[in-house]
């Protein structure tokens, strides 16, 4: 059984975002795999999962979200081997601090060596990144700057776009993956939604064709303009 | 037209306004509301507010509903009112509306970002907050930062008098403590975009009504719609026959009766005046195309999508969704996972538009049956009665397409 964990979807769901936990229950399932969606709310214990969400929010949601996420095990889950991808404020929670409306340094769960600071200008718009063999496309819609540490590796290298700071996007560190690109990025990308489930796995998958992958193709040719 | 009352300055921007409209008409460029009110705010910076002075104004916003709120208002009141009908509800499209008639009694449907504005500068009798949820992030406030900025309203201006929906925290949290309120209670919350409360950010916990333990809880409204669509005001039946259909519009409607109210239009008289309108810029009306019958409907935010697909089966014939993605969309269709297209009863939806693979993959992962169709000409060949959904440009597409039946 496969457990996916949104965290904090009443805080953490601006825009779209339960649609990545929807894109990895359907695209395990549709290989055989036994899934189940399961949610921590505010109020709620963190709920026992294989492979945790994080979405976008607005500040004061994502102050509170931080805040909880330091009071519970997280840690010791992540440490424990549960594998997390993280969208937008979600990437910026999981980091050692990052600015908020009143606090330019608020502490992070600090998962992760990066900090994020208020961008002079918010990033808005389509955006592409390269991923190894992959092209990572999306939308973003932050106003923030995210600097990694130096052992830590960003997820993509942009193509068109902001991402953490004009030349990077996310980062990936054991089984930790965030990105830039909000809400649904998996639906866009079906090959990261694999790539996730193969890690929460620890397994190979084999290939699943949907008019998922249309799209990718469909949204490359569009932001890339080509 | 230009009423002379006016100063120098703004007269000359009143004519500013109409002559760069009638300029943009006739070199059928569009309605040309928002080229010409543009011209005036910049001849005249406080021409909306010289305009609106000495008139009844109802300011009608919301996240959803305030288009046709707006002319449930404008044909439930009667008579020649003046309105801002092309849709552009920022300051431009205002001014033109305010230059183009000079009727004492008006309408404005005002952008939620921009209501702030507008009511500083019109004076309003009343003012409709019907909703407050998120559309088209991309280019608008976060919806809760519109909360604060409606909020600030209420406290420069107090006695306001504020039609407001009761079961909407957000819209609660904005109304703050303004004195003159009147709340009304819907059945069907939208509550993806409240579910944490707005001054603490505790979950809210939803029952009849809704309140968190911090206190913040929904105040006891005098105009009450219930599950069926009944509607009373202190706890009498307000009989009210609708030419337009869905049980959104019954609440739609129910604001439009309320702010009329304000003005002293009876209850009775506006509802044999709504009883005739049959659609709303071309919205809920049936038309035809290619020989096919389409009721088109429109709908850009999760929120709206929710409404339509709770009352759309079989029976409707086939489903279209159509899905732009332009500025006036919003350039990022994200918001189509946090609509309920789990609840299509369709085994088969028809996608189209310019990002017909974007609501087609969100309808597969949603479990539903699909056609991608990249060429609208195969779908003449159809037969059958078609329901088309459709976000703001896909809508306006399909109107122009389509012919009335």
């Amino acid at each position: 059984m496969l457990k996916i964990g949104l965290l904090y979807p009443d805080l953490l769901g601006t825009y779209g975002d339960g649609g990545n936990a929807q894109v990895l229950a359907y695209r395990a399932r549709a290989r055989g795999i036994a899934t189940e969606i399961v949610e921590t709310r505010v109020g709620d214990a963190l709920v026992d999962a294989d492979l945790y969400l994080l979405g976008g929010g607005e500040d004061g949601p994502q102050r509170l979200a931080a805040d909880l996420l330091r009071e519970s095990d997280f840690v010791r889950r992540v440490g424990d081997g549960a594998s997390v991808f993280a969208v937008c404020a979600g990437l910026q929670i999981l980091g050692t601090s990052f600015a908020v409306e009143g606090d330019a340094h608020y502490p992070g769960v600090g998962l992760v060596d990066a900090v994020t600071t208020r961008g002079a200008r918010r990033s808005v718009g389509d955006m592409a990144a390269v991923v190894g063999d992959n092209t990572l496309v999306g939308f973003e819609n932050h106003g923030g700057v995210t600097t990694l540490g130096e052992g830590l590796a960003p997820f993509g290298t942009m193509q068109r776009g902001v991402g953490n700071d004009g030349h990077v996007d996310g980062y990936k560190q054991g089984h930790i993956v965030a990105t830039y690109a909000h809400g649904p990025a998996l639906a866009l990308n079906p090959w990261c939604a694999d790539v996730l489930l193969e890690m929460a796995l620890d397994q190979s998958l084999e290939p699943l064709h949907l008019i998922a992958d249309d799209l990718h193709a469909q949204r490359v040719r569009a932001v890339l303009g080509n | 037209m230009i009423p002379m009352a006016l100063p120098v300055r703004s007269r000359l921007a009143a004519l500013g306004v109409a002559a760069t409209n009638g300029l943009v008409r006739r070199l059928g460029r569009g309605a040309g509301t928002v080229a010409g009110g543009r011209v005036g705010l910049r001849l005249d910076p406080r021409l909306l507010e010289r305009l609106a002075r000495g008139r009844e104004i109802i300011v009608v916003t919301g996240t959803n509903g305030k288009t046709t709120t707006s002319a449930l208002v404008r044909e439930g009141w009667g008579g020649d009112v003046a309105a801002n009908t092309t849709g552009a509800n920022m300051p431009a499209g205002h001014v033109a509306a305010l230059v183009a008639s000079r009727s004492s009694r008006v309408v404005l449907e005002v952008d939620e970002a921009w209501l702030d504005v507008v009511v500083a500068a019109t004076s309003p009798v009343a003012v409709v907050l019907l909703n407050l949820s998120r559309d088209q992030l991309d280019r608008a406030s976060e919806v809760r930062q519109l909360a604060v900025r409606w909020r600030a309203i209420t406290v420069a201006h107090p006695a306001l008098r504020i039609i407001a929906n009761a079961s909407d925290p957000l819209v609660v949290f904005a109304v703050g403590d303004a004195e003159n309120v009147e709340w009304i209670s819907v059945p069907h919350g939208w509550r993806e975009d409240a579910r944490s409360c707005p001054v603490c950010t505790a979950a809210l916990t939803f029952g009849d009504h809704w309140s968190c333990s911090c206190g913040f809880t929904q105040p006891t409204a005098t105009t009450i719609v219930d599950e069926r669509g009944a509607i009373s005001v202190h706890g009498e039946v307000v009989p009210l026959d609708l030419g337009i259909p869905g049980f959104f519009n019954r609440v739609n409607a129910t604001f439009a009766l309320r702010a009329l109210a304000v003005v002293g239009q009876s209850p009775g008289a506006v509802s044999a005046r709504l009883a005739t309108v049959t659609s709303v810029q071309g919205r809920f009306g049936v038309r035809t195309w290619a020989g096919r019958t389409i009721r088109l409907l429109l709908a850009k935010n999760p929120a709206g999508v929710g409404v339509l697909l709770s009352e759309l089966d079989e029976a409707d014939g086939e489903l279209w969704i159509a899905i732009n993605a332009h500025v006036a969309d919003g350039r990022d269709p994200s918001w189509i996972y946090d609509a309920p297209f789990e609840h299509v009863q369709h085994e088969v939806v028809t996608c189209l538009g310019e990002r017909r693979l974007d609501i087609a993959t969100r309808l597969t992962y949603a479990g539903k049956g699909v056609r991608v169709v990249d060429d609208i000409d195969e779908l003449a060949s159809g037969e059958g009665p078609v329901t088309l959904i459709a976000n703001y440009t896909a809508f306006r597409e399909w109107f122009e397409r389509s012919a009335p039946c």
